[in-house]
């Protein structure tokens, strides 16, 4: 990576980590929802530095667009600010300290970045990189991966969001019975 | 907000390209960053800041709750849909070769293009009926 490059990484590794700590000392949830906008966004430029811009759009538009909006709109329907806590901060400094090191010493493990001998980097042989050429002749190799090579996980996942949807269609929508609909239709009406 | 002059003015200007940029990247997801998935979340967008400056009830009416929850459910059936055909064909499930079996590349394209059309209609009306099952219920 040239100096650069490692040079906006830190700075939007700092901003991170500095809109963190931000949000968590925070009570105001408005401001902490926007402040995770901006966390996502930051988090989109980084995927944007590691070469990765499917991953960072799929950042800004989920993390920073469509979630920041369902809070927001769960915030309406609650409080907007978070209650004092009753309890010492102190175990939950114990827990974090804990499961950070855990994790920590997880990475120790794992290959460098850009590491050529990693098996990321050499399996399968021949790469997606090079059977996308012959094989399907789309530029985009994600859209390839995903759609072609991994397509049951793809379709998982789409499934995945299927349901989603319909459970908060159901949470939320199945308590109104069906005699409040005329009622609603009103209220439309008037805005 | 539905009296702010400035917000309705750029918010009808914007639309438009919202829409279309989803359109472009659902599209030209094979070719540049993007896909269904993200185009999905673009489209909702618009109609969330449709629904944010004038209000959930012109977005029903444009996108009427009954329609949307029947295209959540299209999205997963056109992937699915594209798997089962290409078994009638004689390939293996989402096998996209087997779409057109003189050209197999071609086949790829098209059942690239069909998937991620799937997976744009699934993700946007998700997106677009938690969003107004959200903030429809405030007011009931």
């Amino acid at each position: 990576m040239s100096f650069e490059i490692q040079l906006a990484t830190v700075l939007i590794l700092a901003l991170l980590a500095a809109t963190a700590i931000a949000v968590v000392r925070m009570r105001d949830l408005w401001a902490a929802a926007m402040l995770m906008g901006i966390y996502s966004f930051l988090g989109a430029s980084w995927m944007m530095l590691l070469d990765a811009p499917d991953v960072a759009f799929t950042e800004a538009s989920v993390g920073a667009g469509i979630s920041t909006i369902l809070v927001l709109a769960a915030l309406a329907l609650t409080t907007t600010r978070a209650k004092e806590p009753v309890h010492s901060p102190l175990l939950g400094l114990l827990v974090v300290c804990v499961t950070g090191g855990a994790l920590l010493y997880g990475t120790l493990d794992m290959p460098h970045f850009g590491d050529g001998a990693s098996p990321a980097n050499s399996y399968p042989q021949p790469s997606y990189v090079e059977r996308t050429e012959k094989e399907i002749e789309v530029p985009n190799v994600v859209t390839a991966v995903l759609g072609s090579y991994r397509g049951y996980d793809t379709l998982g996942e789409t499934s995945v969001i299927f349901t989603a949807g319909i459970s908060v269609l159901l949470l939320l929508r199945g308590t109104r019975s069906r005699r409040d609909e005329p009622e609603e239709s009103r209220e439309e009406e008037r805005t | 907000m539905t009296r702010q002059t400035i917000l309705r003015v750029i918010t009808k200007l914007m639309l438009p390209y919202i829409l279309l940029f989803a359109l472009y990247v659902q599209f030209h997801g094979d070719f540049g960053p993007g896909g269904g998935f993200q185009a999905g979340v673009i489209f909702a967008a618009g109609f969330v800041l449709y629904a944010l400056v004038f209000g959930l009830g012109a977005v029903r009416r444009v996108a009427p709750p009954r329609v949307i929850e029947v295209l959540v459910a299209t999205g997963l059936l056109i992937y699915a849909g594209t798997g089962v055909v290409t078994m009638l064909r004689g390939g293996a499930f989402l096998e996209y070769g087997m779409l057109t079996p003189g050209h197999p590349i071609h086949g790829q394209h098209y059942g690239l293009m069909l998937i991620e059309f799937g997976v744009g209609i699934t993700v946007s009306s998700v997106m677009i009926s938690i969003f107004s099952t959200f903030a429809g219920r405030g007011r009931a």
